[in-house]
């Protein structure tokens, strides 16, 4: 029973993320409201750890798996990819290494200057 | 072949956890970042499809439950967020420092190079949301008038990318800092980066997730304000 009362709640504030994105007139997904509601929830002690717990950990666990049919979607988008396939790879390159690379070394900096001055 | 499994439910579920299961495996024996299980495993299958001419909606009649369970998997990325809770607050400054300036490079970046390659407008917008998960990016590549399946299609490939060379990149550039690190995942490669992140460690994995959610929201404004300089 534990299990279906921890999948009964996720899928609960999943439904209520997607009653909020259909509702709401933002480009926000389901998921990220549901991310939110959750984690309110979390913080104000209406959810405990131990009601969610085990079932969160497996579908955390399983996400990778979870993206392959919109990976294998991308044999559809082939033909307008294709057109632009160069220019497409170039930018994609460059700006995801430059984004991951800006994001780290901002948030590495900033964080190693406040535990320097910590240790002061 | 495809009339066969025209009516089967379980043959594209089948298909992606075999392929995935056979990637994990290769990635087991030769451990290369171009290896990476989800790329392997979409290749794998899109081959399977071709070779045998089966239509992707027969494959997917069975593998959108996969997908289906993409929604609930996301919302419970608010569990190892939680846990990491006083970290999250302790560092928040530098949180959202880090997260706003990889969203306004990003996009700079993308602009710049569009410009350099004369690319048309419609592929700039269709780019511009490139960095964050799926959904909002679909949205904000319909505000911006971007065309949105390239978008989609962009979104998945940047994905697959940042997840295949995170660590090289991050070990180059010396960032070894389990939130630096955990903040880089998410915001360059959204989702699929955060399952990365996950592998590092807890608190990469719930400072990726916390950067799906604000790179998202951030660029929700961001996005529509840098297309405005363009239409």
């Amino acid at each position: 029973m534990k299990y279906i009362h921890q999948f009964l709640i996720i899928m609960l504030i999943s439904f209520i993320g997607e009653l909020l994105s259909l509702l709401l007139p933002f480009p926000i997904p389901a998921s990220v409201y549901g991310l939110i509601i959750l984690l309110v929830c979390l913080f104000t002690g209406l959810i405990r750890l131990k009601d969610i717990e085990d079932v969160a950990d497996w579908l955390i666990l399983i996400m990778p798996v979870l993206f392959v049919p919109s990976a294998v979607s991308l044999m559809n988008v082939g033909e307008q990819l294709f057109a632009d396939l160069l220019v497409i790879c170039v930018v994609l390159v460059i700006s995801t290494i430059v984004v991951m690379v800006t994001t780290g070394k901002v948030a590495q900096y900033m964080i190693e200057r406040k535990e320097k001055r910590e240790h002061e | 072949m495809n009339d066969i499994f025209v009516n089967t439910a379980y043959f594209g579920i089948v298909l992606s956890l075999l392929t995935y299961w056979l990637a994990v495996q290769i990635r087991k024996k030769l451990n290369y970042p171009i290896f990476n299980p989800l790329l392997m495993s979409a290749l794998f299958s899109i081959l399977v499809l071709v070779v045998f001419k089966i239509d992707y909606q027969t494959y997917n009649q069975g593998a959108q439950y996969i997908s289906f369970l993409l929604t609930p998997s996301t919302v419970c990325l608010a569990v190892p967020l939680y846990k990491q809770s006083q970290i999250l607050l302790k560092h928040l400054d530098a949180i959202i420092m880090s997260i706003f300036s990889g969203c306004l490079a990003g996009m700079v970046c993308i602009v710049v190079l569009c410009v350099l390659f004369h690319a048309d407008d419609v592929l700039l917008f269709s780019m511009l949301p490139k960095s964050i998960t799926t959904a909002i990016a679909m949205g904000i590549s319909q505000l911006v008038h971007g065309n949105v399946t390239v978008t989609v299609g962009v979104v998945i490939m940047t994905g697959i990318f940042g997840a295949m060379v995170a660590k090289t990149v991050l070990r180059i550039f010396r960032i070894d800092h389990p939130i630096a690190v955990g903040l880089a995942c998410g915001n360059s490669a959204h989702a699929i980066g955060t399952a990365k992140a996950l592998e590092f460690g807890e608190i990469e994995g719930a400072m990726s997730s916390l950067s799906i959610v604000i790179a998202g929201l951030l660029t929700v404004f961001l996005a529509p304000f840098i297309a405005s300089f363009f239409s």
